[in-house]
């Protein structure tokens, strides 16, 4: 999960913005908090070789200096902000090993879902993807906000109801990550986490056949079913019945998902607490 | 004929609030028991739950803000203990009550906290300051105090009747719409936000006005203190913002009691736009509550050094900027929203170029100190911890207003060390500067020195030992508001943070002791001079308390620094022997149409949560009539004779003469 330990290029990128720009300011900052220890302690009231100056507080020159020192910094943070901005934007395309793997990302309650339109499968909580491909990923959400966030792949990214958010990632190294959400999205959240496989390119047509095998379908049916509040502890596989099904999410004909059951018409101060334990 | 609300509402099985609910009644139930028991009540109803004496509601806002701060930093120690024992397991906390206390936790410190802290300090203490009476609307701002009181209630009653909002303490749609959040908890957020974001802008339209129109003869804008300036900056902010809030939570209101459509998932909605709007409020808060601790700095940097404030109108201009830059910035708090890199890039270098006017106000309180003789009293104390600290929460907001920076840090608890350290490094720590620099002046007592050195070390160090481990796991990718977790590398940093909110509750300790032990010790703390620290503006020319009417003679300002002028004239022509001339003084009568109106608003609020119609009416109808009947009132001022001004000051003016002369000997 350490961000500092990036394992693809968009989280590495990142990184260095990040080492850099915490370098540029610590140049000024450090000085300063020097000084403010520097001057509090010789101009003590007790030290009788610190001159008074009760009148002092005016100089052309150091107002020049004052100004300019963060206005010089910011100069440069914004140059590399304006730049880093563009070059990571999360929606532009990566270069990588062959013909970028799409997938489609449902944020849900409480649990991820990872289509992959192409392959004709699909996941919950946990995603693979072959090492070295450019992913291709559209997220939205099937009910409220959440994050994705991947700390080691970097650029986390919303996925709200009714809108596609688009992310491009690597993965340079084989292994599991970990990915999270990171906006709180009700009492389930915390558990809203999912493994990244990052298997080898021969591997991952082997996983993909796999995978597609597998008993369960997904379809509109069984997603409404996935769509309920509830917390996911086994990741499970689905072939993917529809390949439009994340279209169908994204543009409502699948209604976004239902919340916590209502037991009564008054008060229920600890309503949904008690499915997620 | 109760709406939604019945027995279960009360939360009998949940051990935890009603034990502290439980235990906070018996203290409330004492305190009243014993004030009516003792006869206090008519004392406290005719000189300060009625009172519209500045000076009376200021005290009143801070004594709210330092209440509500052990509530909140209740809701932080349990937050933090349950982070320390929640790894691989449930903790002691399920999720349903932990998302309240972190949202309620949030909600609290920011509203009920942080703004009545600076709202009460700027109350007491700018009139003063511009050397006039009072503020300009009186009854207002009593108005103003008890709304903010009546929201600070209803986030309380939410412990026991029914529950408080589990949406974090900005309600983000969806989660905050009815088909996610079916329960009051949301519903008590916005009408406990609502009531006192009323009470918040009466605030700021008063003080706005205060400082346009009611300075003294002489007190031109550029020789105001800064004080003056930043209270200014930040109350023209609040008139300009605070309606963002309340229009864009009465579009939550409208989505959740009559189906509206603003941020739902379904026909249309947009929760982006509640993100916008809200932002579009809350980043102007944040300077709201900051602009007034710089100017706590100034003031206390200033004055501790022996020194007029280096640059003084390069600080009236870098907070002005702030003022308006502050409005530009809103969309660095949603980066990861994938808005387009120029978007991003334009917002992300907004955000960056507050830094330049708020590093130059760094720069010239360094430049205050060199050429000074720096005492180190508590409020010089917590000033210069301000600077060590605010300055790298100034780092880490940069660097979060760097795009790419932000998409791995933004939500991560990187962030939350980040706004902790520039609201408690920056907000608080002014606040409690504010508090050790004002206390005197508004009770006619200083505080236990010792007591109070020994508060900010704990604080200081708790604040480093809690919030330095919490930018850790930020970089270990440690998302917010987790009820549990099973990383095992985050579990060392939490536990140290633990123990950083153990020494921040002991640096609370000692505060409780300093306020309990410096009112034993009250004769041999008496400021008799009304001017304990050698202060340089003119709340520091009239006796400690001052009288009601704040000056017998309204001063004449000649320059900066307009005490300290008089002070030096003073001790030059050896002392002005000639008599004032006094006169009588108006000055507004006490009122108690603030306290009912806040009453019929409590009432109402707790209707609406609760759909109890008929009490919404009653309520509406109550707060309407006592306006109603203030607004034909006959008499609204009383006259105090010059006879009685004139015994009052020359007392003062006795002991102060006895000082000076000290002072040139």
């Amino acid at each position: 999960m350490n961000i500092l330990d990036p394992q693809g290029p968009i989280a590495a990128a990142e990184k260095t913005i990040l080492i850099d720009s915490i370098g540029i300011m610590l140049a000024i900052v450090l000085p300063t908090i020097a000084a403010i220890f520097a001057f509090a302690f010789w101009f003590r009231d007790s030290n009788p070789r610190a001159t008074y100056q009760p009148h002092w507080a005016y100089s052309g020159r150091i107002e020049l200096v004052v100004w300019s020192i963060p206005t010089l910094t910011i100069i440069l943070l914004g140059g590399v902000a304006w730049i880093g901005s563009h070059q990571l934007d999360p929606a532009r395309p990566i270069d990588g090993t062959g013909a970028p793997i799409r997938i489609q990302v449902v944020s849900l309650d409480w649990k991820w879902l990872f289509i992959y339109p192409d392959q004709r499968i699909a996941t919950v909580n946990s995603l693979t993807v072959p090492v070295g491909s450019p992913l291709d990923l559209e997220l939205t959400s099937g009910s409220v906000m959440n994050a994705f966030f991947i700390p080691q792949l970097g650029s986390m990214i919303y996925t709200m109801n009714g809108m596609v958010t688009r992310l491009k990632l690597r993965a340079d190294n084989q292994g599991t990550l970990q990915g999270l959400s990171s906006h709180f999205s009700g009492d389930g959240f915390p558990d809203m986490k999912f493994d990244v496989q990052v298997v080898s390119q021969l591997e991952f047509p082997n996983w993909v056949a796999r995978t597609a095998q597998a008993d369960r379908v997904l379809n509109a049916e069984s997603y409404g079913r996935l769509a309920q509040q509830s917390v996911e502890t086994v990741e499970s596989t689905y072939r993917l019945d529809d390949p439009r099904l994340f279209h169908a999410i994204v543009t409502q004909q699948i209604p976004p998902g239902p919340g916590p059951k209502l037991t009564s018409e008054s008060a229920q101060p600890y309503i949904g607490g008690h499915d997620v334990r | 004929m109760f709406g939604k609300l019945s027995w279960s509402a009360i939360p009998i099985d949940q051990p935890i609030p009603m034990i502290a609910s439980g235990v906070v009644g018996l203290v409330i139930l004492g305190v009243l028991a014993w004030v009516v028991l003792a006869g206090h009540l008519p004392y406290l109803w005719r000189e300060w739950i009625t009172s519209v004496d500045h000076k009376r509601i200021g005290v009143m806002y801070t004594l709210l803000a330092t209440v509500m701060l052990l509530r909140g930093f209740a809701d932080a120690l349990m937050m933090r203990s349950q982070q320390a024992v929640a790894f691989q397991s449930q903790g002691y906390l399920p999720p349903e009550h932990y998302n309240q206390i972190f949202s309620a936790h949030g909600t609290i410190m920011i509203f009920f906290v942080a703004m009545p802290f600076v709202i009460g300090l700027m109350n007491l203490v700018v009139p003063l300051q511009l050397g006039v009476r009072d503020v300009a609307f009186p009854t207002l701002n009593s108005v103003g105090f008890w709304l903010t009181a009546t929201g600070a209630l209803l986030v309380n009653i939410s412990l026991v009747v029914g529950e408080f909002a589990r949406t974090g303490w900005l309600p983000y749609p969806p989660l905050s719409e009815l088909t996610y959040s079916p329960g009051v908890g949301v519903d008590y957020y916005l009408w406990a936000l609502q009531i006192s974001g009323v009470g918040t802008l009466v605030a700021g339209i008063n003080l706005v006005t205060t400082v346009l129109k009611l300075r003294t003869r002489g007190m031109t804008y550029l020789r105001m203190p800064m004080f003056c300036w930043t209270t200014l900056a930040s109350n023209l902010l609040i008139v300009a913002a605070f309606p963002i809030l309340t229009a864009t939570l009465a579009m939550l209101i409208l989505d959740r009691y009559f189906g509206f459509h603003f941020f739902t998932n379904e026909a249309g909605g947009n929760v982006m736009m509640f993100m916008n709007l809200i932002w579009a409020w809350g980043h102007p808060e944040v300077y709201i509550l900051v602009l007034p601790a710089f100017g706590i700095f100034s003031e206390v940097v200033s004055t501790f050094s022996g020194k007029p404030l280096f640059g003084y109108r390069s600080m009236v201009l870098a907070t002005m900027a702030i003022c308006v830059i502050s409005f530009m910035v809103w969309l660095h708090h949603f980066f990861t929203m994938g808005a387009g890199p120029y978007v991003n890039a334009i917002f992300g270098i907004a955000s960056m170029i507050i830094a330049v006017p708020t590093g130059v106000k760094i720069y010239n309180w360094l430049f205050t100190m060199y050429g000074g003789r720096v005492r180190f009293d508590t409020p010089m104390l917590w000033a210069i911890g301000f600077m060590v600290t605010f300055i790298l929460g100034g780092l880490t907001g940069v660097l979060v207003a760097v795009p790419p920076a932000d998409f791995l840090l933004h939500n991560s608890l990187f962030l939350v060390a980040h706004f902790h350290n520039v609201i408690i490094g920056g907000v608080l720590f002014g606040a409690f500067a504010g508090y050790a620099y004002w206390f005197p002046k508004a009770f006619g007592f200083r505080l236990h020195e010792g007591l109070g050195k020994a508060a900010f070390w704990c604080w200081l160090i708790g604040f480093y030992v809690a919030f330095m481990p919490l930018y850790a796991l930020g970089f270990l990718g440690m998302t917010r508001r987790m009820q549990h977790y099973d990383v095992p590398e985050w579990r060392p940093w939490l536990l140290i943070a633990a123990v950083g909110a153990i020494i921040i509750l002991i640096g609370i300790a000692f505060q409780i002791m300093q306020l309990v032990v410096s009112i034993r010790h009250r004769e041999a703390l008496r400021d008799r001079t009304g001017d304990p620290w050698d202060g340089r503006s003119l709340e520091w020319a009239t006796a400690s308390p001052p009288p009601v009417f704040n000056f017998a003679i309204l001063p004449d300002v000649s320059g900066e620094d307009a005490y300290w002028s008089l002070k030096a004239h003073a001790r030059q022509q050896d002392l002005e022997k000639r008599e004032p001339n006094y006169k009588d003084i108006e000055m507004p009568r006490n009122s108690p149409t603030g306290f009912i109106c806040a009453f019929f608003a409590t009432i109402m609020g707790f209707a609406l949560i609760w759909h109890i119609w008929w009490m919404v009416a009653a309520g509406a109808i109550g707060a309407f009539a006592t306006f109603v009947a203030f607004a034909w009132r006959d008499h609204d001022e009383y006259v105090i004779p010059a006879k009685e001004v004139a015994r009052i000051d020359r007392a003062n003016i006795e002991e102060r003469r006895a000082l000076i002369s000290l002072a040139g000997a």
